[in-house]
């Protein structure tokens, strides 16, 4: 008999001791019940104080103009050198010329990661990805990493840039979850992010930058237009 | 620094009955054997408001230091001996959190197999009431204090606390008291460090506890503590009598009283605590 | 800040886990006890940790909702255990991981042993993990000429100080930054004292991010295991864990088999207040859901993943429906940071790898009580643990059951190894005795009444109780006596 065999055997064995089913937990009660009937705006307003408070930094523009907001924030934070997915459809929209201009050097994603290790981990001061929604509840991005847009790119840099559309945000994990069915296919890799990687683990000090991101800027686009 | 109590909200709120004409006093073993004015000053209180009190006299224990000591059938064979004490309907009423407990919760626990005293047990359970909280919510206690202004500090013992859910009731019947001003202690929900046994096998842990319960009561500068409990009592004042004696104080620096006690004297009662 | 150079160095961790005796306890409580600056900074932390818990759930019902809805979720996941497990390995087998079973920390570490000899692995890069703890993971991989270094900040100054972690989520709580500065500036080369927590950081983050990007294999827990999706789910601020899951071209989770759920959906409720009662944190900053290696067009990832599920005396508190509470944790420390016996003697005084309440209760499990029957006893129940436990695990109550299992009389089928381990005659002696007397209405009579009179004779010295405390002395007249003479 395996390890395995033995061991559900001894679960199973035990198992009857317990009389009653366990009633199925239920969880649309809970969350219904604290239901807000939010506006796009109101969410947006509730992501970014939960996020801001994390020490992340939000910049809400109107769709069109992101890729220039990106540009000029890399030049005021000194980038000299931005990762990117260049397949995606933000990835698309930026041009080399213009953060050229601004001093910053656009690097697509090239290879696989052993092919850039060396680099990801000294050279590169920043990367880009896109998020695939976030949380008003808690102030997070969700990220779905992607072969386009691969999961150290969020991870290995010391700044991370993110794209986050104001309609893809969810008033809480659990809503985000069942709205777009995850339990249906996961990617490898899924994320929440709340902000910039911290530690508290000397003396209860918080300090940001601990293994991953030091800095994390959030671009959120809208439609309506709610630019600072 | 204070820590703000996070309940856990697990008491659901106890419907209470209406004021009955008699009860059961269950003195427990350590108010019967050490502290028996706190059992008899909440006796007097009941009394006064018109209750008739029946101290069944062959009451022993509840079991509970058995129990919490890991000798379940050991207290099983001593509260078995309680439960035919209580024949009529009458509310049980325990002037201490911890024995209340025991009968409400862990009766019913240790008689789990034994149908005919289950149902006993859990009959008893049902009307069994901790002193202050039916003090206040059965009996309505409301009468004018007649004492000289002065501050006290509570301390709520965690059965009270946590199995009870009565630790606002001491302070609800204080503020009953128009010249009695109530100094919350930092790191009032903490625990004393009594815990029965605990206090013999762990002497140390239990010592750091004690004392800093005793620092922190005597820093509101109240001029007693009071208690709802006679473990607590015992545990806080002796251990600031020993503090006392080690510094060659002969007054006492922490007096303290049961709840019963204090409550008896500041409304005109006449207090059997004075040998 | 000089650049710290690589090293490899690092101190043997803390004596291993071997065994708790009685006197050991009681001589490590004596030490913690007396340890000024150890109980003020416990304290100073402890109250920090309540306050933030406190301020994360400013609305009872929501509080009270969600600890149901926790309890529920971990009550449901272990009545289908065996199940959930088989559905985990085979949706994580599907997804491409290789699930492992270990009935023992020997068991574990041969099978991690043999996937780093495999890769020829020098370093392994730990995530948090308390289980790698629990098997003493450090000292196999070393023993075996692997480096195995922890990289998250706390797990990273214990290690380098040749310590435990104090506490299950903060390691290095028991240390003050100037003491973190001196270990640095001398166990790292080339690193000047700096008492700066931020610059000390900063210096943990250099050293480490060279390993992780050296490392063969990354190593880390699991906060949840999904069965549906075959998903494993880790809770952090640091980074680190992504790091040991994503760089190093072998990922190995380790994990206990009860932390497995049915639904994805579960661990919303499950995450959330797991972060709001373990550090006052409304949420990590990071959720890491993985789901599988790197696929064939994915590009970058581990090549290789690997679960390992440990039983270690797991499947021995799921065969009772009491102790089976006990399985129901999620690893906050709450009911730690809550603890004012941990509070006062802080983590290492309990000699086990899991401290304070939740420890008491689930080490007897792993351990067998004849190493940890004294435990149960460090507890004056006073119920904080119960209060705060985000799925309401009866702590008091399984702790009383636990001093009962210890002390009970040698029994030939014992529901727990090592039950009766702290049985002595003479006690139960004494309380069988105590029940005679108190059992019988005219012998206690009798009993009360010679203490009262005689109470002259009651000893000035009482065991523990006289250590701090003046004499507890029988009154002149019992409540009895009081009672037959009012008017």
């Amino acid at each position: 008999m395996s390890a395995r065999d033995r061991i559900l055997a001894k679960l199973r064995a035990n198992a009857p001791q317990i009389p009653l089913p366990v009633p199925t937990p239920q969880l649309d009660a809970h969350y219904a019940a604290r239901d807000r009937q939010e506006s796009t705006l109101d969410r947006l307003a509730r992501f970014r104080t939960g996020i801001e408070s994390f020490h992340a930094d939000v910049h809400v523009t109107l769709e069109e103009s992101w890729p220039e907001l990106l540009a000029r924030l890399c030049a005021e934070k000194g980038v000299s050198s931005l990762l990117y997915g260049a397949a995606t459809p933000a990835g698309q929209r930026l041009d080399a010329a213009a953060f050229a201009a601004n001093g910053t050097a656009l690097r697509p994603w090239a290879g696989q990661v052993e092919d850039i290790k060396a680099d990801l981990f000294h050279k590169v001061d920043a990367g880009f990805t896109q998020a695939r929604g976030a949380i008003a509840e808690t102030g997070t991005l969700i990220l779905w990493p992607s072969p386009a847009e691969p999961r150290t790119l969020s991870l290995v840099p010391p700044i991370h840039f993110v794209l986050l559309d104001a309609a893809t945000i969810h008033p809480t994990f659990f809503d985000a979850l069942r709205a777009e069915n995850w339990a249906g296919g996961l990617p490898t890799n899924a994320l929440l992010v709340s902000g910039p990687s911290k530690t508290a683990d000397i003396q209860q000090t918080l300090a940001y930058g601990a293994h991953g991101p030091k800095e994390l800027i959030v671009l959120v686009t809208t439609r309506e237009g709610a630019a600072q | 620094m204070s820590v703000p109590l996070v309940s856990a909200g697990e008491h659901p709120v106890r419907a209470y009955p209406p004021r009955p004409q008699a009860v059961y006093f269950y003195g427990t073993c350590l108010v019967d054997l050490f502290v028996p004015e706190a059992g008899m000053d909440a006796i007097t209180l009941l009394e006064r408001e018109g209750i008739r009190v029946i101290f069944p006299d062959n009451q022993t224990c509840c079991g509970q230091p058995a129990f919490s000591s890991g000798f379940p059938d050991e207290a099983r064979q001593v509260a078995a001996s309680q439960l035919d004490l209580f024949p009529e309907d009458y509310p049980v009423v325990v002037p201490s959190g911890s024995c209340g407990g025991m009968i409400r919760w862990h009766w019913e626990k240790i008689f789990a197999d034994d149908p005919a005293r289950y149902a006993q047990a859990k009959a008893i359970a049902e009307r069994t009431y901790e002193f202050a909280e039916f003090l206040l919510h059965v009996v309505g206690f409301n009468r004018p204090d007649q004492g000289e202004p002065t501050t006290v500090t509570l301390h709520t013992s965690c059965s009270a606390r946590r199995e009870m859910g009565t630790h606002l009731v001491g302070r609800e019947l204080l503020a009953k008291l128009g010249n009695v001003t109530l100094a919350h202690h930092g790191h009032e929900s903490e625990c004393c460090g009594f815990g029965g046994t605990f206090s013999l096998k762990h002497p140390d842990v239990s010592t750091a506890m004690v004392t800093d319960k005793v620092a922190a009561l005597k820093a509101t500068g109240a001029s007693e503590v009071v208690t709802a409990d006679c473990g607590c009592l015992l545990n806080i004042t002796k251990r600031a009598a020993k503090e006392d004696l080690d510094a060659g104080r002969v007054k006492a620096s922490l007096p303290g009283e049961h709840l019963a006690t204090f409550l008896l004297r500041r409304t005109g009662g006449q207090a059997s605590g004075s040998n | 800040m000089n650049a710290p150079t690589p090293h490899t160095a690092h101190a043997t961790r803390g004596k291993p886990i071997a065994f708790v005796s009685a006197e050991a306890l009681r001589e490590r409580v004596h030490e913690a006890i007396n340890d000024d600056h150890l109980r003020s900074s416990f304290r100073g932390a402890m109250d920090f940790l309540m306050a933030k818990r406190a301020a994360q759930f400013p609305d009872e019902s929501e509080l009270v909702s969600l600890r149901s809805l926790s309890e529920a979720i971990r009550q449901y996941s272990l009545s289908k255990l065996p199940d959930l497990l088989e559905q985990l390995e085979a949706n994580l087998t599907r997804n491409g991981v290789h699930v492992h079973w270990a009935e023992t920390p020997d068991e574990a570490n041969a099978i991690m042993l043999d996937i780093a000899r495999r890769h020829q692995a020098k370093l392994i890069v730990k995530g948090k993990s308390m289980v790698s703890e629990e098997i003493e993971f450090n000292h196999a991989m070393e023993a075996a000429g692997i480096g195995a270094l922890e990289s998250d900040m706390g797990e990273y100054i214990v290690q380098l100080a040749g310590e435990k972690p104090s506490h299950i989520i903060m390691p290095a709580i028991h240390k003050t930054k100037e003491q973190i500065a001196r270990l640095f500036a001398e166990k790292v080369p080339g690193v000047d004292y700096t008492d700066n927590v931020d610059a000390l950081i900063q210096i943990g983050r250099q050293v480490l991010r060279e390993k992780f990007e050296q490392a063969e294999i990354g190593l880390s827990g699991v906060n949840f295991a999904v069965a549906e999706t075959g998903t494993l789910c880790l809770v952090e601020n640091e980074g680190n864990g992504r790091m040991c899951t994503t760089v190093p071209k072998v990922h190995i989770a380790i994990t206990g088999i009860e932390k497995v759920v049915e639904k994805l959906e579960h661990v919303a409720p499950l995450y959330s207040i797991l972060t709001r009662s373990a550090t006052g944190q409304a949420v990590s900053t990071y959720f890491n859901l993985i789901s599988g290696p790197r696929k064939a067009d994915e590009k970058d990832g581990p090549q290789e993943v690997h679960l390992v599920l440990l039983d270690n005396g797991r499947s021995q508190a799921y065969a009772d429906e009491q102790l089976r509470k006990t399985l129901q944790c999620i690893r906050c420390g709450a009911c730690m940071n809550h603890c004012p016996v941990y509070t006062r003697i802080g983590g290492h005084a309990y000699g086990t790898t899991y401290p304070g309440p939740i420890g008491k209760i689930v080490s007897p499990h792993m351990m067998g009580l004849e190493q940890t029957h004294l435990l149960p006893t460090l507890s004056t129940l006073c119920g904080a643990c119960g209060e705060v436990c985000p799925v309401k695990i009866p702590i008091p109550e399984l702790l009383v059951r636990l001093r009962g299992e210890a002390q009970s009389a040698p029994h030939p089928h014992p529901a727990m190894v090592g039950q009766g381990a702290g049985y002595r005659p003479l006690v139960s002696f004494v309380w069988r005795l105590w029940a005679r007397i108190y059992a019988q209405p005219g012998a206690y009579r009798a009993f009360t009444w010679l203490a009262s009179r005689f109470r002259a004779l009651t000893p000035s010295r009482q065991s523990g109780w006289t250590v701090a405390r003046t004499p507890l002395k029988p009154a002149p007249k019992r409540l009895r006596d009081m009672v037959r003479e009012r008017v």
